[in-house]
């Protein structure tokens, strides 16, 4: 399952850790939800990146108070189709204000990309590798954003209000 | 109506290339029917029973006469030469191959039409009242409103993967004439004792299996608010709203199961986290929208002018036709005509190629070029000089949408049921077809007056039966088809479910049990202005009951 980061596949510097397993010294982790809120204390004052996986069907209110020590939130897409997670991803960036990685996992495809930047996610575990190699390009289907979200982009109904210059030029023959 | 500017064609434009793309790419069998399912749902592409059906959105209900002319041509280049109005503000072909389906979605794009989100989880088309800016009853043209909603969910990041679809209908008139109840959410507009407007919010309405009308959650709210607060809903549905099974799936499962009150709870918790953010709506915002809306320059003219007196007394068909399908205008001088898409024998709702050509050449004409649709799926000319309307009525006469059976029993609402959805367990149209047969003879469906039959054929309630002053439903009984009877369902602003009234009947008998059902009416009522549904309101269900399982 190829990552993309930065827009280019690259390789996973964190290992992910099972419910029982030790964590290893040093090396950024992924720590399941539960496991990670038993021993948060623990977790947050060894060395390393640490990440938590966590599930569509927990309110992400409770790692506000670890916001800070989180590296990465890793949330899931069990299905294409079960968007809980666009919502976690936004409540994370704009109203916690995390700044950490927000990685999208499990059933995600290309079609979905734009909507995971726009929520929030900065990397992506992508199903299908022929998915992972036309990112940008896939990314630059779409030039017009009607709402304001978490990628921060100015939307249309801001836009209108600046100059004519900020019209893409494109339409004028459309 | 509201005219496209740059951003708006422009994202329009990149849909249809990325749509483009999904089809070559299942052409080629890269994508699997599976893969592309929720792609091209997102784009109202369904597949039925015989081929694939395209939904286009008409926003609010309004068209302009380019807009028409282009679904004309649609229907006559990619479909087989008609087009079918349906319950939401909508149009579907229901003949198109999938390797045109780009070239048809260009098309269209090229006057500013689409079909993005009239079908799949996500927000669906925006409906209104059809007589919006016109209805001397308004309080408010929503249309500006509608667009600002329309854009803001518009291919939406967070919420395009809800548990299911999302309906919102506004209104702001006393009478509601948008079916707001039965919406998943609901905005009615209203003055408070401050004189200030603002939002009646109601969420949890639909149909389908189990029906429910939706609830009020917030009393007033303030205009500038309305799209933090949709966000707040859409968000607490999204994260909350069930899963595990597409029945329970709709937010009126969620706001049944949470109570209303814990609902509106979360709802507010999240909404004053996000007012006063990015979605506090700028007034500089909606007015560069608004700018955008095109209105008619009327001319000073004055109502009944003696040339429509002299046509009346002359014309007993147009003299009932105005009686019928004309309404007053907030204008002075200016009328609403319907024009009745249910001709005798007709499929409720159906329009082909030529009618939709003359009807926006018409409207260019004598309407300023627009045309409205409403959920009746009937279709509307907004703006209609009354002078001009003796001249009107023997154009529409002559293309077979001047019946003068608006809201009568022949008004027929219904879904295409078995004789193109997947999803049917019998037919609706053919019943359709029969009773308005049945009742041909204008002065008996004037007798019955003001009656709304709906026929949904499966329990999905595509014609909305459940409100239907007489609902029909089919099931499957042993691999044929029955029909459930309801009584005393109403979508307006006073809306009420429908009182089954007894064991489903056979497909052959449904025309008859209308009849009884109509005959019933005519001996119980106490005046001949007693509306039918005041009938039923007042003697209930039963005396109907015991007149059509009489002879069963």
């Amino acid at each position: 399952m190829p990552l993309v980061e930065n827009g280019r596949i690259v390789e996973d510097r964190y290992v992910r850790v099972l419910d029982d397993a030790p964590v290893p010294d040093r090396a950024p982790v992924i720590v399941p939800a539960k496991r990670f809120l038993a021993d948060a204390h623990e977790l947050i004052r060894r060395d390393g990146s640490l990440g938590v996986l966590w599930p569509n069907d927990r309110r992400v209110a409770e790692l506000e108070p670890w916001l800070g020590h989180l590296a990465l939130i890793a949330l899931v897409f069990p299905k294409f189709r079960d968007g809980r997670a666009y919502s976690q991803a936004r409540l994370l960036r704009e109203t916690y204000g995390f700044r950490g990685t927000l990685r999208a996992t499990g059933d995600v495809l290309r079609d979905q990309f734009h909507f995971l930047v726009r929520a929030g996610f900065d990397s992506f575990e992508v199903k299908k590798p022929a998915d992972a190699h036309v990112f940008a390009e896939v990314l630059a289907r779409y030039s017009v954003f009607y709402q304001p979200s978490a990628d921060g982009r100015a939307p249309v109904l801001r836009r209108r209000l600046q100059s004519a210059a900020a019209v893409p030029k494109t339409c004028e023959t459309v | 109506m509201y005219v496209y500017d740059a951003f708006d064609r422009t994202l329009v434009a990149e849909r249809v290339a990325e749509f483009r793309d999904q089809v070559a790419r299942r052409l080629s069998g890269e994508l699997t029917e599976e893969e592309f399912k929720p792609l091209r749902l997102m784009n109202g592409v369904y597949l039925q029973l015989h081929a694939y059906m395209l939904r286009i959105a008409i926003p609010y209900g309004t068209l302009s006469s380019a807009q028409l002319r282009m679904l004309a041509h649609v229907a006559r280049r990619y479909d087989r030469g008609y087009g079918h109005f349906t319950t939401r503000q909508n149009i579907q072909f229901h003949w198109i191959k999938l390797d045109e389906l780009p070239d048809a979605m260009a098309d269209l794009a090229s006057v500013g039409m689409h079909g993005m989100q009239t079908s799949g989880n996500c927000v669906r088309n925006i409906t209104t009242d059809q007589w919006a800016g016109v209805a001397p009853d308004e309080i408010e043209d929503l249309r500006v409103l509608a667009e600002v909603i329309r854009q803001h969910v518009t291919l939406h990041p967070e919420f395009t993967f809800m548990p299911r679809k999302f309906k919102i209908a506004v209104g702001a008139s006393a009478h509601d004439r948008a079916a707001l109840r039965v919406h998943d959410l609901a905005l009615r507009l209203h003055r408070n004792g401050a004189g200030e407007t603002g939002f009646e919010v109601m969420i949890g309405g639909g149909l389908g299996r189990t029906p429910f009308l939706a609830k009020t959650i917030k009393p007033f709210l303030h205009k500038r608010d309305v799209l933090s607060y949709v966000e707040a809903i859409l968000r607490t549905y999204n994260q909350f709203g069930r899963r595990d099974n597409i029945y329970k799936a709709r937010i009126k499962i969620l706001v049944h199961e949470l109570g209303v009150e814990a609902f509106a709870k979360e709802v507010e918790a999240e909404w004053q986290s996000i007012k006063d953010g990015a979605l506090a709506l700028d007034p500089a915002v909606v007015a560069e929208i608004a700018s955008r809306f095109r209105y008619p320059a009327y001319e000073r003219l004055n109502d009944s002018p003696p040339e429509l007196a002299a046509a009346r007394r002359a014309d007993r068909r147009f003299d009932a036709w105005i009686g019928n399908a004309v309404a007053n205008h907030k204008v002075p001088g200016y009328a609403i005509v319907t024009l009745s898409l249910k001709p005798e024998g007709g499929t409720p709702g159906d329009a082909t190629a030529e009618q939709m050509d003359a009807i926006a050449a018409l409207a260019d004409r004598y309407s300023f070029g627009e045309i409205r649709v409403g959920h009746e799926q009937n279709l509307v000319l907004p703006h209609v000089a009354q002078g001009d309307l003796p001249a009107l009525w023997c154009e529409l006469d002559a293309i077979g949408v001047a019946t003068a059976n608006v809201g009568l029993i022949s008004d027929i609402i219904s879904c295409p049921g078995l004789d193109y959805c997947s999803l049917a367990n019998a037919r609706s149209i053919p019943i359709a077809q029969e009773i308005t047969r049945r009742f041909r003879n204008a002065d008996l469906a004037h007798d019955l007056g003001r009656l709304h039959v709906n026929i949904s054929g499966c329990i999905n309630a595509c014609g909305h039966h459940h409100v239907g002053h007489i609902g029909i439903l089919g099931v499957e009984k042993n691999g044929e088809e029955f029909y459930q009877i309801t009584l005393g369902g109403k979508a307006d602003e006073d809306a009420k479910l429908g009182t089954l009234i007894g064991p489903a009947v056979p497909y052959a008998q449904v025309a008859d049990v209308v009849e009884d059902i109509a005959a019933a009416y005519l001996e119980l009522r106490q005046r001949p202005d007693e509306l039918f549904i005041e009938t039923v309101k007042r003697t209930g269900v039963e005396p109907f009951r015991e007149r059509v399982y009489a002879a069963r």
